[in-house]
């Protein structure tokens, strides 16, 4: 069918496209967060209160005693990094079939679920993070980033990473069942891992290459560089992490192709 | 139109491959009403399913140039947690209408009342099947894909389908999937046996008919 595809029916393709996210974008806020209380707001509350209270905690365990990094700052783009790529593969792991019945519309297909899920994610995580860091530095707990425009890449790329995985999982716990009980402890066993409670410079060399190999590494360490990068080493690599997000979106999409041929609705 | 050209449909089950189409093959054109019958999975549903373009066939093309309808079925279609009027606001964002234009049309020819605000999943499959007629009917379908939900509904309900498919959008292509012999001999032009996988077409509705009862004595 490609070949047939005019520029007249391609741009109307993307226009029906967006429609349908934007419709099952609003539909998950609904079923989510409902018409109760504060609503969709809840979608940026939780994260932020999450990081809200992992900062506090890590402020007054007195991390800041044994090093001079502005901690605040610290704890705030770690948090806010893990939030961003982990919740999107928690959100898509097992999505399809509660959604089954919406299959039942043609223009509605897996890979709709899958990107409302992670666009929801990944403006919930945002919000959070710009609200914070707008907060935090007005009362003055810490400076504004240094390099703005390095955050934002390291944004998206670590945003990316985040999509491409739920992609990968959401599809393959479609093929079985494990996928979702090993996600779980997957993700908590990551997030210590991930480089958002250490800076790779403090750890022994040997282990800062080992760590580096974790693609998200790459993402928390360039995010602290855009933040307080004077103030610390960062260690990553954008060639690496890009590439590392190019492979995994092709096996994701793959893999979503291959269960999108085979999917019965219920 | 709706053409169909030599579509095999295999399932993977656990006992092995299932392969419930082995090369069917349908013209759809406007206007078109054609009944569908078969033993109880012969297939019917997948056809139908196919035809909606919300399974791909193992192998084989359909091409479509008309706006077809998702199957009017007693499942799918809708998100239980959400309520009716949800329900109705989310099809309008998908098919791209006004759901000020579309919801006093919806509360009074289904009938649902104050149900519209509750739930899906409380719904009978009655109601259920009467929403879907009536978001349905106010998309402009070219055909409209109704799998075993026609006789639904009290007499009041069903003179109003009655009036709305056969009579107001009689220029619409209708394929149903019905074991109602009486309801397809009264609305359909033509109709197709399924069976053993293969579509064996009938110009009259009767000769399916007899054709079906035959198998179905076998």
């Amino acid at each position: 069918m490609g070949h047939s595809i005019s520029n007249g029916s391609l741009r109307r393709s993307l226009k029906i496209q967006v429609r349908v996210l934007w419709a099952l974008i609003l539909r998950e806020i609904l079923t989510r967060y409902g018409r109760h209380n504060i609503g969709f707001l809840w979608l940026f509350v939780e994260p932020m209160l999450f990081t809200l209270g992992v900062t506090t905690l890590w402020t007054l365990t007195g991390l800041h005693r044994i090093t001079d990094l502005p901690i605040t700052a610290f704890a705030l783009t770690g948090y806010s990094t893990v939030l961003l790529w982990r919740n999107m593969p928690s959100r898509c792991v097992g999505a399809i079939q509660p959604n089954s019945a919406l299959m039942y519309h043609r223009n509605v297909r897996v890979i709709d679920i899958f990107v409302s899920r992670v666009a929801l994610e990944a403006i919930g995580a945002t919000m959070s993070f710009v609200v914070l860091s707008i907060a935090f530095v007005s009362l003055g707990w810490m400076n504004p980033p240094e390099n703005p425009l390095k955050v934002v890449q390291a944004w998206l790329l670590t945003a990316w990473f985040g999509g491409a995985l739920a992609i990968l999982l959401g599809a393959w716990s479609e093929k079985s069942e494990i996928v979702e009980k090993l996600w779980h402890p997957a993700a908590y066993l990551l997030f210590p891992l991930s480089g958002a409670a250490y800076l790779v410079d403090a750890i022994p060399t040997q282990a800062q290459h080992a760590a580096l190999w974790l693609p998200m590494v790459n993402g928390t360490e360039m995010v602290r560089d855009g933040y307080f990068g004077s103030r610390f080493v960062a260690h990553y690599s954008v060639a690496y992490f890009f590439t590392c997000n190019m492979i995994l979106t092709l096996f994701a999409l793959s893999l979503e192709r291959a269960v999108t041929k085979d999917f019965v609705p219920e | 139109m709706i053409q169909i050209d030599d579509v095999w449909k295999t399932y993977h089950a656990r006992s092995g491959p299932v392969r419930v189409l082995r090369g069917v093959n349908l013209h759809v054109e406007k206007g078109d009403k054609i009944g569908i019958m078969g033993r109880n999975g012969a297939g019917k549903s997948t056809l139908i399913r196919l035809i909606g373009d919300i399974e791909e066939p193992t192998s084989g093309t359909i091409t479509r140039t008309m706006r077809i309808s998702w199957p009017l079925a007693f499942t799918g279609a809708f998100q239980g947690t959400l309520t009716g009027i949800d329900n109705v606001r989310f099809i309008c964002r998908i098919y791209e209408k006004e759901f000020d234009e579309v919801i006093d049309y919806v509360e009074e020819f289904s009938q649902l009342g104050r149900f519209l605000k509750e739930p899906l999943k409380i719904y009978s499959s009655g109601m259920r099947a009467r929403l879907a007629f009536a978001i349905s009917l106010m998309i402009d379908f070219d055909c409209y894909l109704i799998d075993e939900v026609v006789a639904v509904g009290d007499a009041r309900f069903l003179a109003k389908c009655q009036e709305e498919l056969f009579v107001r959008r009689k220029d619409r292509a209708l394929i149903i999937v019905s074991h109602d012999a009486l309801y397809l001999r009264d609305h359909c032009d033509r109709a197709c046996v399924l069976a053993d996988g293969h579509l064996h077409h009938f110009e009259a509705v009767d000769d399916a008919l007899l054709c079906h009862q035959e198998m179905m004595a076998a």
